[in-house]
């Protein structure tokens, strides 16, 4: 998992409340046995129509959010499927910050594993994220030490759990810190015998 | 007196293997599932770190989320083949049990391990698939997990866990005639919505809870995630001792009475507290049907799709029923499907078949539906057929297909063309869900049945006064 401090970037506003793993990625792209590649998929068809064009009424089709690196969205984003390849897309699509008032907890968890910054804040400033980045370009600046979100002047903080932030900051990997614990699972499962 | 505890914090506190302020807890698991769709990355995780899965005895395969249900020996799509093919594979590498697609325990991850007796009370179960709650029938706490967890508990049979707060549903009054476990679990989605369960664990309990079979049970419990909980489970009493008797991965004897005592204590104390309680009335249940795009857009079958104006979302409600080819204040008893899925984590066992069957016996199939019928496992297909049920579908016009997924997420051939409807036994009526463009309406055995013979939505109950069985 790369490491990740700190995050700039534009705002892309998904202004949709329980955005369910199966829009983030339809089924037909499950097959791959890799880790890469799923961007191409991702919101699949939101972003295409039937016979493969962009729709034109779907925003992330939109220029202004071509490069856009921090999803703003409503609430319980990620519910249903708990199939990884959501944050994966997300990821190999360019997102590295998702934002809204709740999120699935599986969701949240798999993004966390990807290195993707999960932040939870209130309906209201969302609401008034979405709005402005609707309306023209949000910059937000994300400090995950800090734990602050920066819009322009304005100083926003966010809570995360500690140890979530600092496997993020460190970019560890799970399983190395687990096998620390070794003697203690070998002892469990001798108890268990 | 020791303190009175939930069976969640008593399963909890058994499988600690390290604790520390600050941090959430490391787990150990019981039993790992997996199956080819979410494990191919995790095993490809471990060859490039070089480690080795730590617990094969504990690891249990199968193939179902892409497996075909008719003509299985050939599958077309080349990337499918190469995924089942992966997956036999990494088994075979790492010593681990596989039921293939040609192996008679084959199946839905989540209908074969309580058939074959994996699932048990007081167990830790884990799986790369959402619908593991489903096990929490038994008493097991169980719940879905990413790949990379998957990985990680290849890796080392364990799993950090924050404790989860946990949530008392409980049911009081039993459930009238033709009111089923898929009913119930719908209404409590529809009255508490799509995230009333994130954060917790959830325990049903009550009448109606009770009076339920173990398959209801497992109905039950397998949406609980479709309600934001990572995990539902029901506390273990003498049903779930007599399903498990005899399954081949308990134990025998007095063996089996000795464990079976130790799953009964397992069962919440009295006076246990919960962070958190909901209500709900058992015999107010009526049988419903979806009519939106996620499962808590749902209203009783004589019901109709909402009001714009009294709706307390309405953006949401509008998008729901414009993908869905419905308008405000439309009766459902007006809908009228094309197709219809039977089978499913959620209701593809053997009971589900037969009160399906039951509706079916000397009835035909309207003309303008194409009906399926997947049981949940080879296993279950065979019981069926023991009984004749098979039978019964076909010569009513429905096919008779091998077990998997199937129409429930349409990874393989089972697909809802664009613009089709689809009465299904499944548990998502998500956008795309059956097929792009496909729209699902959730319903119980019976009311899928039903629907097939008359080609739209009618209340079982009054079903030209067929006695049907709750």
């Amino acid at each position: 998992m790369e490491a990740i401090q700190r995050h700039r970037g534009v705002v892309y506003p998904l202004n949709r409340t329980n955005v369910d793993t199966d829009q983030i990625i339809p089924k037909q792209f499950l097959k791959r046995i890799e880790r890469t590649g799923f961007g191409q998929y991702l919101f699949y068809h939101w972003r295409f129509d039937d016979d493969g064009e962009l729709r034109k009424n779907f925003n992330l089709n939109d220029k202004r959010y071509e490069d856009a690196s921090i999803v703003v969205a409503g609430e319980n984003f990620g519910c249903g499927s708990s199939r990884e390849h959501a944050p994966w897309a997300l990821l190999d699509f360019g997102f590295r910050v998702i934002i809204a008032p709740s999120f699935a907890d599986i969701f949240y968890n798999n993004a966390l594993k990807n290195g993707i910054i999960v932040i939870q804040v209130k309906e209201e400033l969302v609401n008034q994220w979405l709005k402005k980045a609707e309306r023209g370009e949000l910059i937000l600046d994300v400090d995950l030490e800090k734990q602050q979100i920066m819009d322009r002047g304005m100083v926003y903080p966010f809570q995360i759990p500690e140890y979530h932030k600092q496997k993020l900051i460190n970019g560890w990997d799970d399983i190395a810190l687990t096998l620390q614990h070794e003697e203690k699972i070998a002892r469990y499962e001798k108890s268990m015998q | 007196m020791a303190t009175a505890k939930t069976i969640i914090e008593k399963i909890w506190e058994q499988h600690i293997v390290h604790q520390e302020a600050g941090k959430p807890d490391l787990l150990y698991i019981d039993l790992h599932l997996i199956h080819e769709v979410t494990s191919p990355q995790a095993f490809e995780g471990l060859r490039l770190n070089n480690r080795k899965v730590r617990r094969p005895d504990l690891t249990y395969a199968t193939m179902d989320h892409n497996v075909p249900t008719k003509n299985r020996e050939e599958i077309r799509d080349a990337i499918s083949r190469k995924q089942m093919e992966t997956l036999r594979r990494n088994c075979k590498e790492n010593h681990i049990s596989l039921a293939d697609m040609f192996h008679p325990d084959q199946g839905i991850v989540h209908v074969i391990g309580p058939e074959l007796g994996l699932t048990q009370p007081g167990k830790t179960i884990v799986c790369g698939d959402s619908h593991t709650s489903t096990h929490g029938a038994f008493g097991a706490l169980a719940f879905g997990i990413g790949t990379s967890e998957v990985e990680h508990v290849l890796a080392t049979q364990t799993i950090w866990q924050e404790k989860p707060k946990t949530l008392n549903v409980h049911v009081e009054g039993d459930l009238g005639p033709g009111v089923t476990a898929k009913d119930l679990i719908l209404a409590i989605i529809a009255k508490f919505g799509v995230r009333f369960g994130t954060g917790y664990v959830i325990e049903y309990t009550g009448e109606a809870i009770r009076n339920l079979s173990m398959e209801g049970r497992m109905t039950v419990c397998n949406m609980s995630i479709e309600a934001g909980a990572r995990a539902g489970l029901i506390s273990p009493d003498e049903k779930t001792v007599d399903y498990l008797r005899g399954k081949v991965h308990v134990p025998e004897g007095e063996a089996f009475n000795e464990q079976a005592q130790q799953w009964l204590a397992l069962a919440t104390d009295e006076g246990a507290v919960y962070d958190h309680y909901v209500n709900i009335r058992g015999d107010e249940v009526e049988p419903q049907v979806t009519w939106g795009t996620n499962p808590s857009m749902c209203v009783p079958v004589n019901g109709s799709t909402p009001s714009l104006e009294e709706t307390d979302y309405p953006e949401d409600v509008e998008r729901a029923l414009q993908y869905m080819g419905l308008s405000e204040k439309q009766p459902i008893s007006s809908i009228h499907i094309d197709h219809v899925f039977i089978g499913s984590c959620t209701n593809s066992r053997l009971s589900d078949l037969q009160k399906a069957a039951f509706v079916v016996k000397g009835r035909k199939v309207h003309p303008e539906v194409r009906a399926i019928v997947v049981p949940g496992s080879f296993s279950t297909k065979l019981q069926a057929e023991k009984l004749g049920i098979d039978k019964i579908f076909q010569e009513a016009g429905f096919e008779w297909r091998d077990a998997g997924c199937s129409m429930c997420l349409a990874m393989n051939d089972d697909v809802v063309p664009p613009g089709g409807r689809c009465a299904s036994t499944s548990n998502r009526n998500f956008e795309g869900r059956q097929g792009n463009g496909a729209r699902t309406h959730l319903v119980s055995p019976e009311m899928a049945a039903i629907a097939a013979i008359e080609g739209r939505f009618v209340d079982v109950r009054n079903y030209a006064s067929t006695k049907v069985s709750s």
